[in-house]
């Protein structure tokens, strides 16, 4: 299992980064998060042409670059770092990782190649984005190919062509496949505090669908994990972004005649800061390379996800904070990452909620089985 | 098969051929004082370790050390652990002074001190705060003036740890009253067993006594003992502490420490914890605690890991060894925090059969851990430290 980057690792993220500080700036973010779509056409097709990053975990057979966890976290924590809006989170992300775990073969085969060349965008709906153990109770199929209920939140449906549902049946959790402008299905764009990630409520009428396979007890969870393993990476980005740009900052704004970096309550802030950040990025990268390897903890990734959630929030607080009043204003670009902490804190999972799954994790491997579901 | 597998193989054998019993588990680790009587074994080990250079691996064979490369080093400590055995020898010679002295020293100091360290044939204290000197360490008054061919010095050092069995302490003393502060004292070592120094432990709040005071009264020191050029020792001074620091916060790559465990859920203090975390009454409050330590205390692990793997290159403790000491000492502090907090009223105990002695262990450990955050400079030095070196902010 490698426990750092390699060189090839390392300019694969100069190759993303170099693409995303030209194509993603804070104007390009403001000008997308004010549109319905979102996104930019034109950059999402180079970003899934030229660069190739849509498939980079899906594998050569259905089209993608065959890379694995430690790339894709590579190229997220460089989309959180420039804030990029685009469907890639709900596209490749999570329908990617809910497809290559779930789906049939031949569903494989069919869909993956469209996602990873991004000839089509989908995205992954689930009834409920806080616990895994909820999945499941508002989305139903009621007949064999018939999807019925309502999942309030799902990232870019939108501008989804392919809606990959998870559907409780008698015999367990479907996945299902429905198609864009389907009878019975309805998707209304939802105003979020965080524009910069699109949220829809998906309600669903007896809606046609087809069943592509299964997500078992352990496909979900392992589908959650790889998911919270990409969001951390990319939540660990904003947050380095959030905490270079408040440091400059207490060095170039002078008050009582000294610039506000030499005043010891703010060093202190910005030392706890970077610790926070140093030793949330070895949790961070290490989710990423035991999902390589298929090694090391149950639990890493739920780790992971509760350190970035505790960090990228500090980031965030501290930036507001640090920056005095011009922190809290809309032409100043901290808000833009403040949100986007806020909407990725409790995305997939709050802290609590992961340290408790984490918990649970190490209680059943040491053997103390509280019967609880993580 | 590599080199370092075959060295890996020759190192197997002879530690389980040579390693006594009575250094295997926990238990008292060999200071080379001699003021103290060690169990047999205990002596046995470090001599039979000594004789091969191993007590200080990474040291040159010149100097008493095995001439081990960091990868070779690293190598040993992990058949070490892979048997359970103790480190041979651990004081502030062979963790502090001598690292300083390899780097400073003159060839004729590191043939006199370093090769007596490594043989395990002197413990080290260090001579550093004063009681008007403490985070502000380079106000130090304890005056050494020159008399020749000899130093004489009065002045008074405090928390110096193991002074009551120190044979040397090595020394921050002012030989130039009328220059800026850092730059008017000098690094010198002055033997413990002469008239002039008196030496008084300090009770603690946990009971114990570990640091002392110590007073030197027209105590002498040679002047071959003086490290590095006169006026000049603060660099020297600034140096150990990195030395001292990186022991703490547990990032030497050279130094013997406990089996590194990576992120593992069996980290030894979850024996103590595991009792009450599943105790079905605690409250989810305080199981929340307890989980985020373990996550804080794995992500610790994991970057003192990647730190030891970029030190590897050979790069030696640096100002982020502040971070892995503030961070590494709020962590220790906190768990201790926590057991108590688990234990409830059977947390309280001092002495008396209410108590177990993991309980006792761990109230007196709760009141101990304060320390932690104080000595090797205080938390808020620290950050101090990280706010100027690491992120560059202004004074």
């Amino acid at each position: 299992m490698q426990t750092m980057y390699t060189e090839e690792q390392e300019q694969f993220r100069e190759v993303v980064a170099r693409f995303l500080r030209v194509k993603s700036t804070a104007g390009d973010v403001r000008q997308l998060m004010a549109s319905s779509e979102g996104y930019d056409v034109a950059v999402w097709r180079q970003l899934c042409g030229e660069v190739g990053l849509a498939g980079t975990h899906i594998p050569e057979e259905y089209g993608g670059a065959g890379f694995g966890p430690v790339e894709l976290g590579i190229v997220s924590e460089e989309m959180g770092r420039y804030l990029y809006c685009g469907p890639f989170f709900a596209s490749s992300v999570m329908a990617g990782y809910a497809l290559l775990n779930g789906a049939t073969e031949s569903y494989k085969s069919a869909i993956l190649p469209d996602i990873a060349s991004g000839a089509k965008i989908a995205t992954l709906v689930l009834d409920n984005l806080n616990n895994p153990g909820e999945v499941g109770a508002a989305l139903k199929a009621t007949k064999e190919h018939v999807v019925s209920g309502i999942a309030s939140i799902v990232v870019d449906a939108h501008i989804a062509d392919l809606l990959i549902v998870a559907a409780s049946t008698p015999d367990g959790l479907g996945l299902y496949l429905v198609n864009a402008g389907s009878e019975g299905l309805s998707i209304t764009p939802q105003e979020a505090l965080d524009p910069t990630r699109k949220l829809s409520r998906v309600s669903l009428s007896e809606v046609r669908a087809e069943r592509i396979g299964w997500l078992t007890e352990s496909l979900l969870n392992q589908t959650w994990d790889q998911i919270c393993s990409v969001l951390a990476h990319e939540m660990i980005g904003g947050a380095q972004h959030l905490f270079e740009s408040t440091l400059e900052y207490t060095k170039v704004r002078v008050q009582f005649g000294r610039p506000i970096g030499s005043f010891q309550a703010l060093k202190h802030r910005c030392a706890d800061l970077l610790m926070e950040l140093e030793f949330a990025k070895a949790a961070i990268h290490h989710a990423a390379f035991c999902l390589a390897a298929s090694e090391g903890e149950p639990y890493v990734a739920s780790m992971a996800k509760a350190m970035a959630s505790d960090t990228y929030m500090e980031a965030a607080r501290a930036g507001v904070q640090l920056r005095g009043g011009i922190g809290f204003t809309w032409e100043e670009d901290t808000h833009l990452w403040y949100k986007r902490a806020k909407s990725s804190e409790v995305f997939m999972g709050s802290a609590h909620m992961h340290r408790e799954r984490m918990m649970t994790m190490i209680e059943r491997a040491s053997g103390h089985d509280t019967g609880e579901q993580p | 098969m590599s080199d370092l597998s075959v060295f890996r193989e020759e190192t197997r054998a002879w530690l389980i051929e040579n390693c006594p019993e009575g250094v295997k588990g926990p238990g008292v680790v060999h200071s080379g004082s001699t003021k103290v009587t060690f169990e047999k074994d205990i002596q046995l080990w470090m001599e039979r370790m000594a004789d091969r250079g191993w007590t200080v691996p990474a040291w040159p064979k010149e100097y008493g050390g095995g001439g081990l490369t960091v990868e070779q080093t690293r190598v040993l400590f992990e058949e070490m652990n892979e048997i359970g055995a103790r480190p041979p020898l651990i004081n502030m010679g062979t963790r502090m002074f001598g690292p300083t002295l390899l780097e400073f020293g003159t060839e004729e100091q590191k043939q006199r001190h370093l090769t007596v360290i490594a043989k395990g044939g002197a413990a080290w204290c260090q001579g550093y705060s004063e009681p008007g000197a403490g985070s502000d360490l380079a106000s130090l008054r304890c005056r050494a003036e020159d008399k020749g061919d000899y130093f004489l010095i009065n002045g008074q050092k405090i928390w110096t740890s193991g002074a009551q069995y120190a044979d040397w302490m090595f020394c921050l003393v002012r030989t130039d009253f009328d220059a800026a502060k850092h730059s008017g004292i000098s690094f010198v070592l002055v033997p413990m067993d002469q008239e002039g120094v008196t030496v008084k432990p300090i009770s603690l709040i946990s009971g114990n006594s570990p640091f002392c005071e110590t007073f030197l009264d027209d105590a002498i020191a040679e002047k071959r003992d003086l490290v590095g050029t006169m006026n000049e020792g603060w660099t020297i001074g600034k140096r150990l502490l990195q030395h001292e620091r990186s022991g703490q916060g547990g990032l030497s790559p050279t130094a013997a420490r406990p089996k590194p465990v990576g992120v593992t859920i069996d980290l030894e203090v979850d024996d103590v914890l595991k009792d009450y975390v599943n105790d079905s009454t605690i409250s989810p409050a305080l199981r929340d605690e307890v989980i985020d330590w373990k996550m804080r205390s794995a992500a610790f692990r994991l970057t003192q890991k990647r730190a030891g793997e970029q030190a590897r290159d050979g790069k030696t403790p640096a100002d982020t060894t502040s971070v892995f000491k503030l961070y590494g000492s709020t962590l220790a502090q906190d768990r201790q925090e926590i057991v108590v907090r688990l234990m409830g009223t059977q947390g309280l105990g001092w002495e008396g059969d209410t108590f177990s002695t993991d309980e006792i262990g761990a109230a007196r450990s709760w009141l101990s851990s304060k320390a932690v955050t104080i000595y090797g400079g205080t938390n808020e030095v620290q950050a101090n430290i990280i706010a100027k070196r690491v992120l560059g902010l202004p004074d």
